[in-house]
């Protein structure tokens, strides 16, 4: 079973225990004549099947690939592109770039901190959202600037930021 | 033949054969260029950059450690520019060191304070930048401090390009770089072998081991306890370098001395037990051989080889004789007959061991470690723990006289002395297995062939008649294939095998001391070979002391009482090591 990840239609939040291993098997299929020099490349596909990277799904990668969990471990902390959690159903992206920063980025992230709980890499504990800085994201004119999701929201104050995770919330 | 290259460093020619690093080419001309991250047991890694050098023609400053040599190359391994680099580089690891060195463990025999020292940086100029990592004292025998890591990545390529267990590994990126374990779980957490090779090789105090001083000198200083002390073959030829001593020393005496001021009520051998342990094992062999069941039959008194073993190859473990090591042997023995013909309270006696064994620690708490009805080893002290509680006692172990074991379990053979280094147990064992076969007498007691610190050593000794095939490794790498040849049908036919986890066996286990000296594990194990050939009794069987045992007390090697006291069984490790 393979779990379709999409911001219309997202999975309900599932234990990684429950999660069907089985879904890894293609995977394995796919590289198993380069073993150990696909690790990045099993990493990432089994990423876009989970959603995420959970201690069992690494430890089941390890075993097959025969390579040390420990080093694994090191790979997936060393690219930002691996998560070990399960993010959020929405993402939002709060900008800090240049531009937004003459703008008052601060005050955003500090809204969205304080109105979600959690610090940026981290996710709510409903799943709802989870939150992330980037560095620009080229949408200088409406800054300061944030992305949820695939969209983005531009010339934030505290108040309107509330009201825009609300609507997501909805 | 390899070609060769010649060079000049520091205006001195050099020819050495290609592939060499500048770093190499250096030390063969007695040149030491500094390092922290490089050492010679590992590959090189090019980290630190402590070791940079000039190279005239090129641009940027080389990495000694990893640079190749070439045909022409002008080095300079002392210039201004390199100084400056190198006294920057320190500095720089300094800004976010933790500045305790007056109570760290390593205060003395840390690599980073002599490079400090010896490069002259003097002041620190940048802003003192405090990790706060919380300690790891989740391991039975290690502490892990990360706020003291350097990340030189020592431990992280000794553990998985020799030992190949891969318990450390670095996370993250950039200034968030760490070494940790997987999901930086606690040492206690994982599958370490807690073999200590990692605190061995670890220059800095990140990687230490557990200190039980306190609890020995506790038990000396209570007038209602006997403690009786124990020591490993090993100890006795790299004490000494506690003291300045060169390695494989052998200062045997000077350590019963200094054991005998140390408050000690009894100063016995483990050299003995080694003894009743291949009196045993031999035994247990030869019933195997005639049965033709469990073989081949894996001989080892190394306790982070055992629990190397539990945790990879659980299903192999009826293999491994069911004989205890000789540290557990002895605690075994000395709370039952030698309390019974001493006159002694069992309940009164302290049982502490002298090791060069960190997996020691872990051994002596083992629940089934009981036989006596009490723990029966209660506290053990590495090589480096004595050599500190000698100092810090105001003994010298220069100056102590030395001394003689107590009599009873204080006698050990040649047999039992090269326990203490690769090829020792078996070579004790074939000398006893010999005798036990063919009735007659072994007179060249000496197996060259299970000797050296080469990779996987094998023989076929010939029994009088009956053939059989060994082999020794050392080192869990080597372990892992010696399990992995069993695994495909045993080709080569081997049917005793020895195993240590340390590379070199004993004399470079994780708890003696730390050494610089590229020759360090031979240099010990010459000592060793040279204790054996000293010895008046080369043979475990013609122990008198041993012999005394069976015939007062255990009656007969691997007998029922035998069983009882001094042999086991192996476990499911991760009912052990892997909480919930």
């Amino acid at each position: 079973m393979s779990v379709v990840v999409s911001p219309s239609n997202p999975p309900e939040p599932v234990s990684p225990h429950a999660l069907e291993l089985a879904a890894l098997e293609p995977i394995f299929e796919t590289y198993q004549n380069a073993a150990r020099g696909s690790l990045i490349p099993v990493l990432q596909a089994a990423q876009e099947t989970y959603g995420y990277l959970s201690t069992t799904v690494l430890e089941t990668i390890a075993s097959r690939l025969n390579f040390p969990i420990s080093q694994i471990y090191g790979v997936v902390t060393f690219y930002s592109q691996f998560r070990l959690a399960p993010r959020g159903k929405h993402v939002i992206r709060a900008c800090q770039g240049t531009a937004c920063h003459v703008r008052d980025s601060s005050l955003v992230l500090e809204t969205l901190k304080s109105a979600l709980g959690v610090t940026p890499g981290g996710t709510t504990a409903d799943l709802q959202f989870t939150l992330e800085t980037v560095a620009c994201i080229g949408a200088c004119s409406l800054a300061p600037v944030m992305m949820i999701d695939n969209e983005a929201h531009g010339r934030l104050r505290p108040d309107r930021v509330r009201a825009i995770l609300d609507k997501y919330r909805g | 033949m390899s070609e060769k290259v010649s060079l000049t460093i520091d205006d001195l020619p050099v020819t050495v054969p290609q592939g060499v690093t500048i770093w190499g080419a250096a030390q063969t001309l007695g040149l030491k260029i500094p390092t922290l991250c490089h050492h010679f047991d590992v590959k090189p890694y090019s980290g630190c950059r402590v070791c940079v050098v000039e190279v005239v023609g090129s641009r940027a400053l080389v990495a000694a450690c990893s640079g190749p040599v070439a045909e022409g190359l002008v080095v300079k391994t002392n210039s201004p520019k390199v100084r400056e680099a190198r006294r920057l580089i320190v500095e720089l690891l300094l800004a976010n060191h933790p500045r305790d060195c007056f109570t760290c463990p390593r205060n003395q025999s840390c690599e980073l304070q002599t490079l400090a020292l010896e490069l002259g940086v003097r002041e620190v100029r940048f802003e003192q930048d405090k990790p706060t990592w919380e300690l790891d004292e989740s391991s039975p025998s290690l502490i892990r401090d990360p706020n003291k890591c350097v990340l030189c990545g020592r431990c992280v390529r000794f553990c998985a390009e020799i030992q190949t267990c891969s318990v450390y590994t670095f996370a993250n990126r950039g200034y968030n770089s760490i070494v940790t374990t997987a999901f930086g779980q606690g040492l206690g957490e994982v599958r370490c072998t807690l073999c200590g090779q990692c605190s061995v090789v670890c220059p800095v105090g990140a990687i230490t081991v557990k200190d039980h001083t306190e609890y020995v000198l506790n038990a000396i200083n209570n007038p209602d306890k006997i403690v009786i002390v124990q020591t490993a073959p090993a100890t006795r030829v790299a004490l000494g370098e506690t003291v300045g001593l060169p390695p494989g020393s052998i200062v045997t005496g000077k350590m019963v001395a200094g054991l005998k001021r140390l408050g000690f009520d009894r100063v016995l051998d483990t050299n003995f037990t080694a003894d009743v342990t291949i009196m045993e094992e031999a035994t247990e062999f030869l019933h195997r051989l005639s049965e033709g069941h469990n073989l081949p039959m894996i001989t080892s008194c190394s306790p982070g080889w055992i629990n190397f073993l539990e945790m990879f190859y659980p299903e192999m473990v009826e293999l491994h004789s069911t004989c205890k090591s000789p540290q557990q042997i002895f605690g075994a023995l000395v709370k039952t007959y030698y309390a019974k013909i001493q006159g002694l309270d069992p309940a009164k006696i302290v049982s502490v061991a002298i090791m060069p064994c960190v997996a020691k620690k872990f051994e002596s708490v083992r629940p089934e470690m009981n036989a006596s009805g009490y723990q029966d080893v209660d506290y053990v002290l590495t090589t480096r723990e004595l050599g500190l509680l000698l100092k810090s006692s105001g003994l010298d172990l220069k100056t102590l006289k030395p001394e003689a074991y107590d009599p009873i379990m204080g006698l050990g053979t040649g047999a039992g002395t090269i326990f203490g280094v690769t090829g020792g147990v078996m070579e004790a064992a074939l000398r006893a297995a010999y005798e036990l076969v063919t009735k007659k007498t072994l007179t060249n007691v000496e197996f060259n062939e299970v000797r050296g610190l080469t990779g996987i050593k094998e023989a076929e000794i010939d029994l009088d008649g009956t053939k059989i095939k060994v082999a020794v490794g050392h080192g869990l790498g080597r372990a892992r294939q010696i399990m992995e040849t069993i695994k495909a049908g045993n080709p080569h036919g081997w049917s005793f095998i020895e195993v240590m986890a340390c590379p070199g066996g004993c004399v470079a286990g994780g708890g003696q001391p730390i050494s610089l000296d590229l020759a360090y594990r031979s240099k010990r194990a010459k000592g060793l070979y040279e204790d054996d050939r000293n010895l008046p009794l080369r043979k475990s069987q013609d122990n008198p002391e041993v012999q005394a045992l069976y015939r007062d007390y255990l009656k007969e090697p691997g007998g029922a009482l035998s069983h009882q006291l001094l042999h086991t069984s192996f476990a499911n490790p991760h009912e052990r090591f892997i909480k919930s």
